[in-house]
């Protein structure tokens, strides 16, 4: 079954991504705009945030109130977010609402109220957020991993801070606005049953004149990661840490994933059986991969009762290094078999789609084919791995818990 | 037509749509139990049971289990509710076959007691999790009160004291009554042969044993009402649960009940996002049925700063109290249903969605609706039935539950 997929870069800089999937009835738009949480002012910790929260309290002739209406009515589910790099606008409907939707969406986009009596709620909500962080620890403990793993501004998170956010007014709000939201390196993504050319067509009239000129990213400053304990009365302790890897635009990106595939891919992989399995130690164990910009890094969790935390500590590490040891076939084979299967479940979703198209566009300025990509999955062996293994050796961990009592590392 | 059933001679019931369009295939066995067919005694064996059968049968160890999915690609994965206990996978349609076989193997699990002595810390591991987690203790108290001695009042994890307790020959015993084939419905939806896996599970399951197993107080609560106030130090926010009579999940108003739902408490544009979100009153809030066979709750329930609690509590009343004596608005029944009719257009996109639509629709109302159907039946939801059901499950008529570190 064919892809077909489009791309179109407009002259302000705003890329247009699309693709057409013709057994769906749906249609998923994202809108990623350069002004996610490293652009913060730094005595301003949390202005993306608000700023995400804000656009859609109103945008061109609608106020907060008829902007949601026409949108729930439109069938629109949506999200408002912030990551590192982005603001991120989706939107999902059935496909027939799709360019009515885009129609709100540039309003939302290029002409929001920003409301400055609204402000001070959306700073309430912002707060009340940061206070339910605490009742989730599990969320938290990587949130303090990163802070500490990445170096400033990629350390900060999408929460901000207290006194970041109550140091925000509306026209400190309303400055950061007109520096980021502006076409260049703005993506548009959107897949399900659209037709190509009226997309085309509405995009060019609704974004065509939008000003580009938005400032390039931050470039990161020089800080060693450092490794902490954070003292909370709770029942578990939360374990995180964390090594550098293989970033998404780096040739060895699938040999970073096939790693962290052989250690966390599936409950038959070696963290689940060695850790929870075997030795019942946790609920929850796993590791994963995460991409910031150029570097890469893997990340392991546990929860697990405090008297045993050590010695799930112990475990995890191990198991960590043992990799380095070798990786059989089968191992391999069960991680290609999950990664096709989520390359082929991806196609069934416009939201998936959608997001996909988007992060490759972000990161590598082009969008992968399927076909690219399952010979991607194809091509993993273990010699591949081991090979990235000896250039991204899992040592220099950074570990940050949180609970009743610290941990040590494990040497080596 | 793509929707099919059959009974094997023993009683389980298989349920199935195809859609050949579709790239993958979807399929779960819905066990008809859950924490409401415990006794005290055996709190959390149903929850406890579902790992157990994972970890290996006389054909499979525990990691032959997890080999065997993860070969084939598999997404698979397990729950348990309070009336069901569901284990499902989700495959590329050339492994079918494969993810019927393991899931009829390890639903005759072995319950090994070495097995059974490890997955026990797991368990209590779980438990622990959650008990750090002040918004899932919140639900489980709250609905501990509302239902007093209804056992849909039981937690689903049980207690420490509980699963620490529990032996392997109690859950056998458990399993011996509880797993049988009149009590399981096999469901599967997407891109597969009807026919094929017909015979699949005929060869399966057809020895599983065919005596029923009922279910005791079927019966609707109503809720002991009153105000609760439970005081955990450890929780930074206070979280408060409003819970009121709805109707069950087999009752014709379902579809009323979801509907009103949406209305008072959806994430956007409903009356607890314009009261208490909006103005940044809480962190969130949400209106939603809980349904069940012959008994089903509305909670609205929002998590907040301590200081907020007394306001927000009288504020979510007034909201409940004028939609009992107005109900809603013609407005927010349109807004509500073309909401509704987005979701269950891009739910049913995914085989997995499909797969437990029609395991819900077979299991409470032996009865199949395609999508087409489905949004006839929402769309079916008028002014009229709204009344009717807040007549007969007046949604201001509250137990209310809050947790968190205030005493008072």
């Amino acid at each position: 079954m064919a892809q077909e997929l489009h791309q179109h870069t407009l002259p302000n800089g705003l890329t247009l991504l699309a693709e057409r999937m013709d057994h769906v009835r749906s249609a998923t738009m994202y809108l990623l705009v350069p002004g996610g949480f490293t652009y913060d002012p730094p005595d301003r910790l949390g202005t993306a945030t608000l700023l995400a929260e804000m656009l859609v309290r109103g945008a061109a002739d609608r106020d907060s109130k008829r902007l949601a209406l026409d949108l729930d009515n439109l069938g629109a589910d949506r999200s408002e977010s912030v990551g590192p790099f982005n603001v991120v606008l989706s939107a999902g409907t059935l496909a027939r609402n799709l360019p009515a939707v885009l129609d709100v969406y540039a309003d939302i986009a290029r002409r929001p109220l920003l409301p400055g009596d609204e402000l001070e709620a959306a700073q309430e909500l912002a707060l009340q957020d940061i206070l339910g962080l605490e009742d989730s620890p599990q969320e938290k403990v990587i949130l303090e991993l990163k802070a500490r793993y990445y170096p400033p501004p990629f350390d900060r998170s999408r929460y901000g801070t207290a006194a970041g956010i109550e140091a925000v007014t509306p026209e400190s709000l309303h400055g950061y606005y007109r520096s980021r939201f502006r076409a260049n390196g703005a993506i548009l993504s959107v897949a399900g049953a659209i037709d190509w050319p009226a997309l085309k067509g509405q995009v060019e009239r609704l974004f065509g004149d939008w000003p580009g000129g938005a400032d390039p990213e931050p470039t990161p400053e020089a800080r060693a990661p450092r490794s902490e304990h954070l003292p909370k009365d709770t029942q578990q302790t939360q374990i995180a840490l964390a090594y550098p890897s293989a970033s998404f635009p780096d040739p060895d990106y699938y040999a970073a994933r096939g790693a962290v595939g052989v250690l966390s891919g599936g409950m038959s992989a070696r963290l689940f059986t060695e850790v929870r399995e075997k030795r019942g130690l946790c609920y929850s164990v796993y590791a994963s991969h995460d991409t910031v910009r150029d570097r890469g890094a893997v990340i392991g969790y546990a929860g697990t009762r405090s008297d045993r935390a050590q010695q799930t500590l112990d475990v995890m590490v191990a198991e960590f290094r043992r990799l380095a040891d070798g990786v059989t076939d089968d191992e391999v084979a069960r991680v290609r078999a999950a990664l096709k299967t989520s390359l082929v479940m991806q196609q069934e979703s416009t939201s998936a789609r959608a997001g996909s198209m988007a992060s490759d566009w972000f990161y590598l300025r082009r969008v992968r084919t399927v076909e690219e990509i399952q010979a991607a999955i194809d091509g993993l062996t273990p010699a591949m791995i081991l090979e990235h293994l000896e250039r991204y050796p899992a040592k220099d961990l950074t570990v940050v818990t949180l609970g009743p009592e610290p941990l040590t590392t494990p040497a080596g | 037509m793509p929707f099919h059933t059959h009974s094997l001679p023993n009683g389980l019931q298989l349920v199935g749509e195809t859609i050949p369009s579709a790239r993958s295939a979807a399929v779960g066995f819905f066990v008809k139990t859950g924490s409401r067919d415990e006794t005290a005694e055996v709190a959390g064996v149903s929850h406890f049971l579902e790992h157990m059968v994972f970890k290996g049968t006389q054909r499979r160890t525990a990691l032959d289990v997890n080999l065997d999915f993860d070969r084939i690609g598999a997404n698979y994965n397990a729950y348990t509710s309070e009336e069901n206990t569901v284990y499902y996978a989700a495959v590329l349609p050339e492994y079918l076959a494969d993810a019927v076989d393991i899931l009829a193997d390890v639903l005759r699990p072995s319950l090994r007691g070495e097995d059974f002595d490890t997955e026990k810390q797991v368990i209590l591991e779980e438990i622990k999790m959650y008990e750090d987690a002040p918004g899932s203790m919140a639900w489980d108290h709250a609905r501990r009160i509302y239902y007093a001695d209804h056992p849909l009042g039981n937690t689903i994890l049980g207690s420490t004291a509980s699963v620490g307790a529990l032996s392997r020959d109690q859950m056998k015993g458990y399993f011996d009554r509880r797993y049988v084939a009149p009590n399981v419905v096999a469901a599967a939806a997407g891109n597969l042969d009807w026919p094929a896996f017909v015979r699949l599970v005929e060869s399966k399951c057809g020895h599983w044993p065919a005596m029923p197993a009922g279910r005791e107080h079927v019966r609707e609560a109503r809720g002991k009402g009153g105000l609760h106030i439970l005081t955990q130090p450890t929780s930074s926010q206070e979280h408060v649960l409003v819970m009121s009579p709805g109707s069950s999940a087999e009752s014709p108003l379902r579809y009323t009940a979801a509907t009103l739902a949406i209305a008072v408490g959806d994430d956007s544009g409903s009356r607890l996002y314009w009261a208490l979100v909006d103005p940044g009153l809480v962190e969130s809030a949400s209106c939603g049925t809980d349904q069940g066979q012959g008994c089903g709750m509305t909670v609205t329930s929002f998590s907040c700063d301590p200081d907020g609690v007394a306001g927000n509590l009288e504020i979510v009343r007034k909201i409940l109290d004028d939609v009992q004596r107005d109900g809603i608005t013609a407005e927010e029944l349109a807004q509500a249903k073309n909401k509704i009719t987005s979701r269950v257009v891009r739910h049913s996109e995914r085989p997995m969605g499909r797969m437990r639509s029609i395991a819900s629709s077979w299991i409470y109302c032996q009865e199949y609706s395609d999508v087409d159907r489905e949004l006839a039946r929402f769309d079916a939801v008028s002014l009229e039935t709204i009344r009717e059901y807040l007549d007969r499950y007046p949604i201001n008529e509250a137990t209310v539950v809050e947790y968190g570190p205030l005493t008072s």
